[in-house]
């Protein structure tokens, strides 16, 4: 990691902030004078890491854009969550239209600024998994396709959890929803053959994918902030635990989302123009159980000693790991 | 109305949804004992003059110890560092070498001449030390920073007590024993030397002293009968220690037996090896587990050539230098009882190290005092039963080392100026200890490999001062980072940062974070996250 580069031992870049390093060297989310994009009031759960990312990532593209953004929201929690009219969290112009349409709603903020000679206004279009897996799906190939100036952000929280936590295609293989309940001889939702979104992008060959979690916030940043200097279509999905959703305690938001990616079953990487150019090694790898326990969702899987579909879960993660070169130290480190 | 089609409110913020309504706990920022101070003897702020010294600012670090101990080149040598043992970081990794931090701290103020404000204040009151050793030293520095002029009698021709004839050279450079002595003496301290307090009451009396505080230490070595000839070379270790300090180094022979288990023992075995003996042999009743030497000083004497016969006894030694040794085995208790079997060792001398005795003559008139086991008990605010007169280091029951003196002379001088005063000291009440349990170690960063040679160095300087010499700044640096700041926050911004709702305020550099309690909702991320531990949820009452 690039970012490790800094000498510094006592927390290295792991903390949020750092007292010895220079300002310019310090995380967006450290500084006494960050946007604060979403802000205070918003009505999401205690402990929600959809809210979390979104300020993660919109303060980070801020300071890219030194304030000249306009964001796109999908229908889901965030949007709902941060307007009740006439209330609304956004310290920035943000737009709502439909459930579906973001990333199109985006490619036309783009063509308008563009028009109206307004280049230097930066465009991030924004939804949850379900606005972007599945019902935005069609439009968000389209905005790829066409390499729209947007960097759109999926919030992935791996359900529809706005409406009450249904299953989308980004819903993992055993979870429970309220859709795939966890009855009958297999429990909880089926084991498909995936549908993994960045990758999809990268088939699209845009200038910029990558995926991010809210347990590494310099890595978020620093992608958030990459996206923020190429123009074309950009992709960023982030990883962000629903505490409701998946039956997590609120105070272990950053913890769930930190053994994903430790155990292996959240990879962290990114891609330009289709090639994959950039990986976060694990740390310190952690087996799935450590992950899936912390979880209500998953709590079928112990409550019988599920162990055959445990395994089918390690696999998962075992076989990100491999195709990722996750364990492996990166050259430049 | 002209407002856009279909709205009729005009844009509020959430800021009017106060969603601290929410909560049924909140956090709160705490601050907790840190394992190092919390076993540090001389009660040193040892994590707050770390955090100094992370940021490079030596000369604060160095500003922060001193207020507990004024003789942080001479402890950066000679402390056993209990603070080490404690240290969380030991569960994660190694602990953080504190110890060398401090003599670097300590040579950096020797260096660069750092010296003590002197009191603003003088409180008119005289207050007599007995003893310039370390007991002695901190006290009169204490004592003095307070207001109170100070006079130190000491019998010996220099000061320093056992730091001085007690511990060799290769392990405390005598320039640097006297440059920090010196440091407190120019506070304005009034040192005689050469003189011997016979009679307390008197000595107070006459030089018109408000109150005493006696630090004479032990300085007489304790004897054991071994039936000897006439010709056969007998010592003790003191007087060996002491020798080395004159112009005429003690004459011990080629072969050298050294009979005791303690620190002392194996600093005359190291002495005689100095010295140019070919044997340097410790006999010792007991098991190496037993010894009450600290095992680092045993690794060090073995390193360098020193033997030790665990398991046996001394029973005689002929004119001739022949010594009857007779093995020992250890009773269902672990006492050693004797097996009746026998070996001889040739010797040319035989020094006993078998523990001091203090000299307690000058208390011989003074009423009303308790003396038990050849030590003067004292309250918990170490005054004797004799009202105006303390006492502290090796004369009271305790541990006998450099650091538990220290901190007996910084204690005795704060209940001495509270009695001065006519009040009592009463310290602050201490926080809850911050157990390793209360971090979150994922935080804190690996050591990055380029550097980590150098940790290594950092170790192996901590424990081997007379072979590596201490460290050099970037060394320092890098072991003071390595500092976890346990149970007290370093402004990671980490509860600034995770919580999903801005319900953390930053106030800036030294000025920590507040809550922001009318939308914090209460979900704990800020407490789950904080690395140090320093943010504690607690229920609301409603
Ligand atoms: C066309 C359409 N269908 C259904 C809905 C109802 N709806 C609103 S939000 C939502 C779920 C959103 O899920 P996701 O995109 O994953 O976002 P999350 O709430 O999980 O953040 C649904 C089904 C809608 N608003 N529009
Ligand atoms: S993270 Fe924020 S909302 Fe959660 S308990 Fe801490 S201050 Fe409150
Ligand atoms: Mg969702």
């Amino acid at each position: 990691m690039e970012m490790q580069t800094v000498k510094f031992y006592q927390t290295g870049t792991f903390t949020v902030g750092n007292r010895l390093l220079a300002e310019d060297e310090r995380s967006v989310q450290a500084n006494m004078h960050r946007t604060n994009s979403l802000n205070s009031g918003h009505r999401a759960c205690q402990g929600c890491g959809e809210a979390l990312g979104a300020r993660y990532a919109i303060d980070a593209a801020m300071r890219s854009t030194s304030g000249e953004l306009i964001a796109v929201n999908a229908t889901g929690c965030l949007e709902v969550f941060s307007t009740p009219y006439p209330e609304t969290s956004w310290k920035i112009p943000w737009i709502h239209s439909l459930f579906g349409n973001a990333a199109a709603v985006a490619s036309g903020v783009a063509a308008a600024m563009r028009v109206r000679g307004r280049s230097a206004v930066r465009v991030v279009a924004q939804g949850g998994d379900g606005g972007t897996t599945d019902i935005g799906f069609g439009c968000l190939s389209g905005m790829f396709e066409r390499n729209d100036d947007v960097l759109y952000i999926c919030y992935d929280n791996e359900a529809y959890m706005n409406t009450g936590v249904q299953r989308s295609s980004a819903t993992p293989p055993a979870a429970r929803t309220a859709t795939t309940p966890a009855l009958g001889r297999e429990p909880g939702n089926v084991f498909g053959t995936g549908k993994n979104v960045p990758l999809i992008a990268m088939a699209h060959s845009i200038p910029y994918v990558a995926t991010a979690s809210v347990a590494n916030l310099r890595d978020l940043e620093r992608k958030v902030a990459k996206a923020m200097t190429i123009s074309g279509a950009r992709y960023v999905h982030i990883h962000v635990p629903c505490p409701l959703g998946w039956g997590s305690l609120p105070a272990d938001t950053i913890k769930v989302a930190r053994l994903a990616v430790e155990s292996g079953l959240f990879p962290l990487f990114e891609a330009e123009h289709g090639e994959i150019t950039g990986r976060t090694p694990i740390r310190r790898k952690v087996p799935v159980t450590d992950y899936l326990r912390l979880q209500k969702r998953f709590a079928h899987l112990f409550n019988v000693a599920d162990e055959p579909r445990i395994a089918r879960i390690q696999a998962i993660a075992d076989r990100n790991i491999a195709k990722f070169g996750l364990l492996e130290t990166p050259a430049h480190g | 109305m002209d407002k856009p089609f279909a709205i009729t409110l005009d844009v509020g913020s959430s800021l009017a949804n106060k969603t601290g309504s929410w909560r049924t706990s909140r956090p709160v920022y705490v601050d907790r004992l840190p394992p190092c101070n919390h076993a540090c003897p001389a009660g040193e702020n040892i994590q707050s003059w770390l955090y100094h010294a992370e940021a490079g600012d030596y000369e604060a670090a160095w500003r922060v110890l001193t207020l507990d101990n004024p003789l942080p080149a001479i402890m950066g040598r000679v402390c056993y560092h209990p603070c080490e043992t404690a240290c969380n970081r030991g569960k994660l990794d190694e602990s953080v070498g504190i110890n060398s931090v401090e003599r670097f701290l300590g040579d950096e103020a020797l260096k660069l001449a750092w010296r003590f404000e002197p009191p603003v204040r003088d409180s008119g009151k005289r207050v007599l030390v007995v003893g310039a050793g370390p007991s002695g030293l901190a006290a009169a520095y204490h004592l003095r920073l307070l207001g109170h002029a100070v006079t130190i009698i000491e019998a010996g021709p220099l000061a320093g007590g056992m730091m001085r004839f007690g511990i060799p050279k290769y392990r405390l450079p005598r320039d640097v024993l006297d440059a920090e002595i010196q440091r407190i003496l120019d506070l304005g301290i009034e040192l005689q030397l050469n003189r011997k307090v016979s009679n307390i009451l008197d000595t107070m009396h006459s030089g018109a002293f408000d109150a005493a505080f006696l630090a004479v230490g032990a300085h007489i070595a304790k004897r054991a009968y071994i039936p000897a000839g006439s010709t056969a070379r007998m010592l003790d270790a003191i007087s060996v220690l002491r020798g080395m300090e004159g112009e005429d180094k003690p004459l011990l022979g080629r072969r050298v037996v050294v009979y005791g288990g303690g620190n002392t023992a194996l600093d005359v075995a190291r002495t005689a090896k100095r010295l140019g003996a070919s044997d340097a042999i410790i006999v010792y009743r007991r098991t190496r587990e037993k010894m009450p030497a600290h095992d680092f000083e045993v690794e060090e004497a073995l390193q360098e050539g020193v033997l030790i016969k665990w398991l046996s006894t001394i029973r005689n030694m002929a004119d001739e230098g022949t010594l009857t040794v007779e093995k020992m085995r250890l009773d269902d208790q672990g006492f050693p009882q004797p097996t009746g079997e026998f070996e001889t060792l040739e010797t040319d001398s035989l020094v006993l190290a078998l523990g001091q005795d203090v000299d307690l003559s000058l208390l011989d008139d003074v009423p009303d005092l308790v003396i038990e086991h050849g030590v003067v008990q004292v309250a918990s605010n170490m005054m004797t039963g004799h009202a105006g007169i303390f006492a502290g280091g090796d004369m009271v029951p305790s541990e006998r080392t450099v650091t538990v003196a220290v901190g007996h002379g910084k204690k005795a001088a704060r209940h001495i100026d509270a009695w001065l005063r006519g009040g009592r000291y009463a310290p602050p009440p201490a926080h809850k200890l911050a157990a390793f349990e209360s971090l979150n170690a994922w935080y804190y960063a690996d050591a990055p490999k380029t550097t980590q040679p150098v940790l290594d160095l950092a170790r192996r300087a901590s424990t081997f001062d007379e072979v590596v010499r201490g460290l050099d700044e970037s060394t320092a640096l890098f072991e003071a980072r390595r500092c976890l700041s346990c149970g007290n926050c370093f402004e990671c911004d980490n509860c600034y940062g995770v919580c999903p709702d801005n319900a953390v305020i930053k106030l800036g550099p030294g000025k920590r974070f507040e809550f922001n309690y009318d939308y914090c909702k209460g979900c704990g991320i800020c407490v789950a996250e904080c690395p140090c531990g320093a943010i504690e949820m607690i229920p609301e009452t409603i």
